[in-house]
């Protein structure tokens, strides 16, 4: 349902992307592991419009997406929780939870999202009314994610969604995401923990300074004696 | 006597923070200091002077109107003068900004001549007397609308879907667009409402003071930017706040230091408070990004 083609995209005049291409199926998890700065958030913030391709084209449900506007993305039913999970600070939680439904008008049916998704992260639930900036990293990192559901998204990005968690955490963030996916949404799912990443993913892609140097089943990679060495550290 | 002062300074202080609220606004979404803000709020007095004077429209009506036209103006500013500078330096817009300022007034002079227009009051003057002191129709007037204006922007910005998606924006852009919140209608929905509460500001000092000049946005745009700065740019509360405070300290001063110093008393403030409270008195401490 994703195709991304040849694609390049570049800060300024540095290319920081070299002609990548990689595609989601539905009800998939694939995974794109890599070392920090080899462009696996801006392959993501490219998908989602927050940066236009210099090259090559992006297609959803066959649908040329490459240069629109991200709200119109969003609109076609593409979530992404950006890196560090960038909840609005002064927000409340709840508050949070309804700018991720912002393109929805069908309000019985948000009320019942946001029942499913208190239902998904009972820690949130607690916390209706507070501003999101006081919550815990692992909080903001399940509201990041129930804002993005909020969407009923057909496709989510997820960048990051271990960093800066206790590995208790990252274990339960890496279970709901598994969750979400088996009730049939297809994720891309972005990752510096390699090892849960291939664990969870059906299928994976490697990135080495802007471009996709392997792709295969997550359980292959895993065995894979380079990704071993260089991403499990074995 | 002391009452009476607080009471001259809560009325002109309420026509501040109206002011001043839009100024805040912008910058809370654009970081932009919109410098032609005063010109807007000169608009707003003329075209409710025109309409009322002219056209014989009912005062009300013309207020609305005014405030109409003026969130046109504010809308058309932006579009012309900003936005194509969105990308460039802060530098850039602000010079832009100031131009826009400069266009604005002289187009006025230009267009209306620089003699004083009077301003018609709306209704015959009546005086109300209480124990601690006297009131006026216009002054009552003012009060009340500025108050309701305020009350239904916090309503705004609270409760409604538009309302959060502008505190969303002001928070992270990026973000907000990943929900799908298109970015130049809020902005454009920003200037439109600081425009509007501009507009009525210029229209409510026409009343209360009976003279408009195609300069007489210059002064009070600057003490509406120095309220939005005391009371912690990009905070809305903080605006009210601050412009309240200004109106009080400058009739306080002008009643009991000399009516000389009356605006020498705003930028006083303004240092003060930069000194002792650099973000502003509701504003929070920037903090640099580690």
């Amino acid at each position: 349902m994703l195709r991304v083609e040849n694609v390049s995209t570049g800060y300024d005049n540095i290319r920081v992307l070299h002609q990548i291409s990689l595609t989601v199926g539905e009800g998939e998890i694939v995974t794109l592991i890599g070392s920090n700065g080899v462009g696996k958030t801006t392959t993501l913030k490219t998908i989602s419009g927050l940066l236009k391709p210099t090259e090559g084209k992006i297609y959803f449900n066959n649908r040329d997406i490459s240069q629109l506007p991200p709200h119109e993305i969003v609109e076609l039913g593409i979530s992404h929780v950006p890196e560090g999970r960038n909840v609005f600070p002064r927000l409340t939680v709840k508050e949070n939870l309804e700018m991720g439904a912002y393109t929805r008008k069908d309000k019985v049916e948000i009320k019942k999202d946001y029942a499913r998704i208190m239902e998904l992260f009972p820690q949130l639930a607690q916390r209706q009314k507070q501003v999101a900036g006081t919550l815990s990293g692992g909080e903001q990192q399940m509201l990041a994610i129930g804002r993005a559901l909020m969407s009923r998204p057909r496709l989510l990005l997820l960048d990051e969604p271990s960093m800066g968690l206790a590995p208790l955490v990252v274990t339960s963030i890496f279970e709901i995401i598994k969750d979400i996916n088996r009730q049939g949404t297809p994720i891309l799912l972005v990752e510096q923990n390699a090892q849960i990443a291939l664990r969870t993913a059906h299928r994976g892609y490697v990135m080495e300074t802007g471009r996709i140097v392997m792709s295969d089943s997550a359980r292959a990679l895993l065995q894979n004696d380079r990704v071993r060495k260089t991403y499990l550290g074995e | 006597m002391f009452v009476q002062q607080l009471m001259n300074g809560l009325i002109l202080g309420s026509t501040y923070a109206l002011i001043a609220l839009g100024y805040t606004m912008v910058y809370g979404i654009i970081e932009l200091i919109n410098f032609a803000h005063g010109e807007i709020y000169m608009f707003g007095a003329f075209v409710g002077l025109i309409l009322v004077t002219v056209l014989k429209v009912p005062f009300f009506l013309a207020f609305l109107l005014a405030m109409a036209a003026s969130a046109l103006l504010g809308i058309t500013i932006e579009y012309l003068a900003y936005r194509p500078l969105r990308r460039s330096s802060r530098l850039a817009a602000l010079i832009s900004a100031i131009g826009a300022s400069i266009f604005l007034s002289n187009l006025a002079l230009l267009i209306m001549g620089s003699t004083p227009y009077n301003f018609p009051t709306p209704f015959e003057a009546k005086v109300y007397e209480t124990p601690f002191f006297i009131i006026s129709r216009v002054e009552i007037l003012v009060l009340l609308s500025s108050l309701l204006l305020m009350i239904a922007l916090t309503l705004i910005v609270q409760k409604t879907k538009i309302g959060k998606a502008m505190r969303a924006v002001a928070q992270d852009k990026d973000t907000a667009s990943l929900m799908g919140i298109n970015i130049n209608k809020i902005v454009t929905i920003t200037f439109a409402i600081g425009s509007a509460l501009g507009g009525a500001a210029g229209v409510m000092v026409g009343i209360y003071f009976r003279t408009v000049t195609p300069t007489m946005g210059l002064m009070p745009g600057l003490k509406g930017f120095v309220a939005a700065v005391v009371g912690g740019i990009g905070n809305i509360p903080g605006a009210m706040l601050g412009g309240i405070l200004l109106g009080i300290a400058e009739v306080l001063g002008a009643a009991y230091i000399s009516s000389q110093y009356r605006d020498a008393v705003a930028f006083a403030l303004l240092i003060l408070v930069l000194l002792l409270k650099p973000s502003g008195l509701l504003g929070k401490p920037v903090q640099e990004k580690v």
